[in-house]
């Protein structure tokens, strides 16, 4: 059913009684064209853009729990396209361009909200590489806006532009940036996929990838085998268990990651606020809730839970940057398993196994790239060839050393 | 998460830094690059337990093998770095773990 104000209309005047599930529960066929293993917001995309752009017959998406309960509805939901390194730059910006008619593209309500992203600076030498920054992401076709103190403070009058340790300078504002409805975009994906025919598979975990002369042909799952050419690992923090089942080792840590949400308040932050040195970053949600995060906890983890330390200084971030956040009281704090990679930039590519393709080291910032790592991903696994503004995302680039290191904080995969 | 540092007894997560996984201890003999791809960036980073290393730096800064549990946090084990190797590579160049006796504490 294509969702339109009349289609609300007429379902709200006959008691909501008439709404058909948003997407089908099929049975696992014995084989497809294409299997993307992971259900998140990326191997959703890829299911989608291979049956939209690539008109592959038979796709399905095989997810171990449910659709939309990993990262892709569990972060605090930023997009942006705001990179300094090529590689990454025109990757995101093409993210960002898909974004912006994502909701006319799927026929869903993502809610993206482009309130603009807000960096904070607080000496010289930071200012001079946000001026770097932002020409550079101008040269890519995006906006930046190099702001002073008094710019910083038109925006955003309620930080404490003072703090003895970091006082604000200025900042680098993107007016595109802003933020989307997290789950909305999973479930969008979802149905938009359905609707093209891709079987949307729950509850099957994938247990073993069969590789026959080093071509993969199949995997086990707990719905039974399913035999395939084209297979994709999608699986964010579990990309290094689900790929060692390929006997692929992979340049990723698996870490987790917290956020928090405060009370519903009324309109207070105009965008999202990020204090980098002080590892602490801001939003409102459209409910009110003040969404908020900072670093990693900085040790490998699946337990998808944190520890005190990381929380306290999350806290005591947000506390020296605007001091009325002491005011909300935080209603919820959760944590979940990124896949860190030692540049702190993401692979998509193929693997050493013929057939068998690598979406993953999204580190903490996956969720914008979305709809263009699904479409990059998607014309890999059709055309055998990379898409342009993902070539530079390969998986040997450790070993050949063209990393792509934003931070040029060097091989530490907790670092990025 | 505590960590029973064997010079400092049982100490606060906040007094640690981590490092990595402790394949870092095992820097290659020759200049191999496929040695080195291996030994800087692939991982085995299992659910379970994990061994690593984390470094006392608001302590006795000594580098300490850590087998710790990634599913539960749970520690299993600690022992000093320069125990489990002769030598300590964390990515600082001639950091040469000293020889017994030689301060650490
Ligand atoms: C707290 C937090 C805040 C974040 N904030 C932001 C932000 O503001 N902006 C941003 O851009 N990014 C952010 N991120 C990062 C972003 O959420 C991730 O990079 C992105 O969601 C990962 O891609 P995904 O949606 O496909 O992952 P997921 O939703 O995790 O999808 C992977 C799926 O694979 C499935 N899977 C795993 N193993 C198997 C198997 N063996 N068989 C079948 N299925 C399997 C999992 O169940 C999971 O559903 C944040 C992450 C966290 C944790
Ligand atoms: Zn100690």
């Amino acid at each position: 059913m294509r969702y339109s104000v009349l289609s609300i209309l007429k379902n709200a005047l006959a008691g909501d009684v008439a709404w058909a599930p948003v997407w089908r529960d099929p049975e696992p066929q014995p084989a497809y064209d294409a299997i993307v293993i992971g259900g998140g917001g990326h191997g959703l995309a890829t299911a989608y853009y291979l049956a939209r752009n690539h008109r592959v017959a038979s796709v399905a998406v095989l997810e171990r729990g449910l659709i939309g309960q990993g990262n892709v509805g569990r972060n605090t939901t930023i997009v942006r396209a705001n990179y300094l390194l090529r590689g990454n730059s025109e990757f995101y910006s093409h993210s960002l361009k898909l974004w912006e008619g994502l909701e006319r593209e799927l026929n869903y309500n993502v809610m993206m909200s482009q309130r603009g992203v807000l960096n904070l600076c607080h000496s010289d030498a930071q200012r001079d590489a946000f001026a770097r920054r932002g020409n550079q992401i101008r040269f890519q076709g995006d906006d930046a806006v190099l702001l002073d103190r008094e710019g910083v403070r038109r925006i955003a009058p309620f930080l404490n532009f003072d703090d003895l340790r970091f006082p604000i300078h200025g900042g680098l504002l993107q007016v595109r940036a802003g933020t989307a409805r997290h789950d909305a975009v999973a479930w969008g994906y979802a149905r938009a996929a359905d609707a093209r025919g891709v079987d949307l598979l729950q509850n099957c975990e994938v247990t073993g990838i069969r590789v026959e002369n080093g071509r993969v042909c199949g995997v086990e799952t707990t719905r039974g085998a399913i035999a395939a050419e084209k297979v994709a690992i999608v699986a964010a923090g579990r990309s290094g268990q689900v790929a060692a089942l390929a006997g692929l080792r992979l340049p990723i840590e698996s870490h987790v990651l917290q956020a928090f949400v405060t009370e519903g308040l009324k309109p207070v932050l105009p965008g999202v606020v990020t204090f980098g040195m002080g590892h602490f970053y801001i939003s409102q949600s459209d409910k009110g809730g003040l969404v908020f995060g900072g670093d990693l906890d900085s040790y490998n983890s699946y337990a998808a839970r944190g520890n005190l330390p990381a929380v306290e200084h999350v806290m005591e971030a947000g506390m020296a940057l605007m001091p009325m956040i002491g005011r909300a009281r935080v209603l919820r704090s959760w944590g979940s398993i990124v896949d860190m990679t030692p540049d702190g930039s993401p692979i998509i590519d193929r693997t050493p196994v013929e057939g068998l393709f690598l979406n993953a080291g999204w580190c903490y910032g996956g969720f914008k790239a979305t709809p263009a790592s699904g479409w990059c991903l998607a014309h890999l696994m059709a055309t055998g060839r990379p898409h342009p503004v993902a070539a530079r995302l390969r998986l040997d680039r450790f070993a050949s050393g063209r990393v792509l290191d934003e931070e040029g904080a060097g091989a530490q995969h907790n670092l990025h | 998460m505590r960590i029973a540092c064997p010079l400092c007894g049982e100490r606060d997560l906040r007094e640690f830094t981590y490092r990595g996984a402790a394949v870092l201890l095992d820097r290659p003999a020759e200049p191999d690059p496929v040695a080195f791809d291996a030994y800087l960036h692939l991982r085995d980073n299992p659910a379970g337990p994990n061994a690593e290393l984390w470094h006392h730096a608001f302590g006795c800064r000594a580098w300490l093998r850590v087998v710790r549990d990634t599913r539960t946090h749970a520690i299993l084990e600690v022992g000093l770095a320069r125990d489990a190797r002769g030598r300590l590579a964390p990515g600082v160049g001639e950091a040469v773990v000293p020889a017994e006796g030689e301060g650490t504490a």
